[in-house]
């Protein structure tokens, strides 16, 4: 028997009032792997990363980790997962420091980095101490990007994580992300960017959904 | 499947095609009740020693707020069941028991009030009962709202039926509190008739006005529950069908 | 587990104390709110204070409830805007540790304040002295309550805008006990009576919402963040 893929995602369908905005949704996903989900806006590409994080409970479908149910393994599957959405989580009145300490704080599984490092390691190292309110839509997702350089999480899902950030800082990212590739992580990601990574795996969702059941 | 019979009952369609069936007898029902149980509660039963005439009003007043109480346990069973079993048809049956329940409750109120004026000479007394019942009606008047703030449906129904199991588990609460608060500032010697102690010739048309009042609750709310199936299905083939049955052949 | 599950909660208490002392300001305007609202009633009603001392003890209360209302409207409000609220969705810590932690925050940025500036309301409106202690246990008591309940409403109106009008509908229903035991205690204080006993029912309240409001918070959360 082979051994079960890190996640699999079975038929998985989201229904709002009786509108279908997801349907029939396959896809697994191997350590070393990275998902790049396409679609037109409206497509449901942020819902089904709301879908896999569990923030959202689906209509119908299963979602495996290690080929066991999300829902029978919650802490062990949340406690392996980093989730950046589309909204960075940046306190305005914190400093990027406090920031990214409360946003580790949760997180179960962290490497020895330290917060300066990390804020270091995306190019905030003279911002630290600032409010957030005085730092750019950029900066705000450097720091919610500092999560990455901190994290041990195997499954990463990332909801546009190049939005507002300079030719420099996508070029960090994706060296990044290839690191955490090569060390037997995997990522989920949206984005309209072309990426140039290894093991990149596309997965188009149709924009033909969203009709009415 | 045993389970199959339950989600049957979850389908709007079997619920809107087998009441479509029975409502007609089940309203004839309610009615032939109420009309009998208001002709001996108004006409042939004999007047109050004290109050007179005035006492009747207990024929509406007392069933009313029966109903009302009940009401909001029947909406917030409808709710749990909803948001246990997942089942659209009990969200429905929620929503529709609100209004009803509300409309009950405020039935109670006003009956209270205007037979308040010549029992004890003024239309409001902060009375426990009179205040638990307001209560109930802001109570309503919340879980209405709240369906109402909510675009999306779904969002509408599960936050309706939290909110009414939170109040569920109030309302107990708020019923002791208020009792207790009467007794503390206990102010003029006013009492209702309770109905125990009522002579069995007042007492028994007044049984037969509760069950009117359950009869015509449950004929107003599979009623209200059709029409809300409708809006809710409008998009669905089979009420497309009922609708505009020329349009299909 | 038992750990991580600490964490959660200690972890979300720091977290909101440190944003409400980052905006003092807003945070003090409730508890300026109740003192402003208070020299309304000797204008309102009269300045006597034989007759303000017996209407004292209620409308500290009442007011206590309306700032508390003020405020909770903004408990899960920011969280929500700036994508927090789908973070603290996904912790692996149990939801409802989360919640009590942000509860707990609340209440000690605006339920203790609120005590603890009640005996100078007290004094502008003439308390008996008598009522000075019960006032602070009921009123530490009874805020608790007040914002555990204000919550499970916070939680229902997030996603909505002017959701606090709402929320005051929401909640106000469910205030009425908190606020009979509230004033019963003082008033029983005044008039010479042992007011323990509806300080403990007070308490009893306090205990079914420490351990029924978090649950009932986290599954309202779960829906309306779902929207």
């Amino acid at each position: 028997m082979s051994q079960s893929p890190l996640l699999k995602v079975d038929n998985l369908a989201f229904e709002r009032d009786d509108s279908c905005l997801l349907e029939k949704v396959n896809l697994s996903l191997n350590s070393g792997e990275i998902l790049q989900i396409e679609g037109a806006n409206g497509s449901g590409k942020t819902t089904l990363l709301r879908l896999l994080t569990t923030a959202l409970q689906p209509s119908a479908g299963s979602i495996l980790y290690s080929g066991v149910g999300v829902s029978k393994c919650r802490y062990q599957y949340l406690s392996d997962m980093l989730y950046i959405g589309h909204q960075p989580a940046v306190k305005l009145t914190l400093s990027a420091e406090e920031n990214l300490r409360w946003m580790i704080n949760s997180a179960v599984k962290t490497n020895q980095l330290t917060i300066a490092e990390a804020l270091d390691g995306v190019g905030l190292s003279g911002y630290t101490d600032i409010p957030c309110y005085a730092l750019s839509a950029g900066q705000h997702r450097r720091v919610a990007l500092a999560r990455l350089l901190i994290s041990e999480a195997t499954l990463w899902y990332l909801d546009e994580p190049f939005t507002a950030i300079d030719k420099q800082g996508v070029s960090f990212l994706e060296q990044r992300l290839q690191e955490h590739l090569n060390r037997g992580g995997a990522v989920v990601l949206t984005s309209h960017q072309d990426l140039s990574l290894n093991n990149l795996r596309k997965y188009s969702l149709s924009s033909e959904l969203g009709q009415v059941a | 499947m045993s389970w199959q019979w339950f989600h049957r009952l979850g389908s709007p369609r079997w619920f809107y095609q087998t009441s479509t069936r029975w409502l007609p007898l089940l309203a004839l029902i309610a009615a032939a009740v109420l009309i009998s149980g208001l002709v001996w509660g108004l006409a042939i039963a004999p007047a109050d020693a004290k109050q007179g005439n005035s006492f009747r009003i207990i024929y509406i007043h007392v069933p009313a707020s029966f109903l009302a109480l009940a009401g909001y346990y029947i909406m917030a069973i409808a709710g749990a069941v909803g948001l246990i079993w997942k089942m659209k048809l009990s969200y429905m049956v929620m929503k529709s028991a609100a209004p009803i329940g509300a409309a009950l409750t405020f039935i109670a109120l006003l009956t209270g009030a205007i037979w308040g004026k010549p029992t004890w000479g003024t239309y409001w007394v902060w009375d426990a009962r009179i205040t638990s019942m307001l209560i109930l009606l802001f109570l309503y008047l919340g879980v209405m709202a709240l369906q109402y703030a909510y675009h999306s449906i779904d969002a509408a129904s599960k936050a309706g039926a939290i909110l009414a199991l939170v109040g569920t588990v109030n309302i107990p609460i708020i019923y002791k509190s208020v009792d207790w608060w009467y007794t503390l500032h206990q102010p003029a010697t006013i009492k209702f008739t309770s109905a125990p102690s009522m002579h069995i010739d007042m007492f028994l048309p007044l049984l037969v006005m509760i069950i009117g009042f359950y009869l015509f609750y449950a004929v107003a709310l599979i009623l209200h529950t059709r029409s809300e199936i409708l809006r809710r299905e409008r998009k669905t083939a089979w009420v497309r069908e009922l609708i505009e049955p020329e349009a299909r052949s | 587990m038992a750990h991580s599950i600490n964490s959660g909660y200690s972890a979300w208490l720091k977290r909101d104390l440190l944003l409400a002392y980052r905006r003092r300001g807003e945070a003090a305007s409730s508890l300026i709110f109740f003192v402003m609202v208070s020299t309304l009633i000797p204008l309102g009603l009269t300045p006597e204070s034989a007759q303000l001392a017996e209407i004292a003890a209620g409308m500290i209360w009442v007011m206590a409830l309306l700032a508390t209302l003020l405020s909770v409207d903004g408990l899960f409000a920011s969280d929500y805007q700036d994508g927090s609220l789908e973070q603290l969705l996904i912790t692996p810590q149990l939801l409802p540790m989360p919640v009590l932690g942000k509860i707990t925050a609340h209440w000690l940025t605006t339920g203790l304040p609120l005590t603890l500036a009640s005996p100078l309301l007290g004094l502008m409106l003439s308390l008996p002295t008598a009522g000075y202690l019960p006032m602070l246990c009921s009123l530490a008591l009874g805020t608790a309550c007040l914002s555990l309940t204000g919550a499970v409403g916070a939680a229902l109106t997030v996603s909505l805008r002017k959701g606090g009008l709402l929320l005051s509908l929401l909640v106000i229903p469910l205030y009425m006990p908190v606020i009979i035991f509230g004033t019963a205690t003082v008033t029983y204080a005044i008039d010479g009576l042992n007011w323990l006993p509806p300080l403990a029912i007070l308490g009893a309240l306090f205990a079914a919402s420490v351990a029924l409001c978090p649950l009932a918070v986290a599954g309202a959360l779960r829906i309306t963040s779902a929207n």
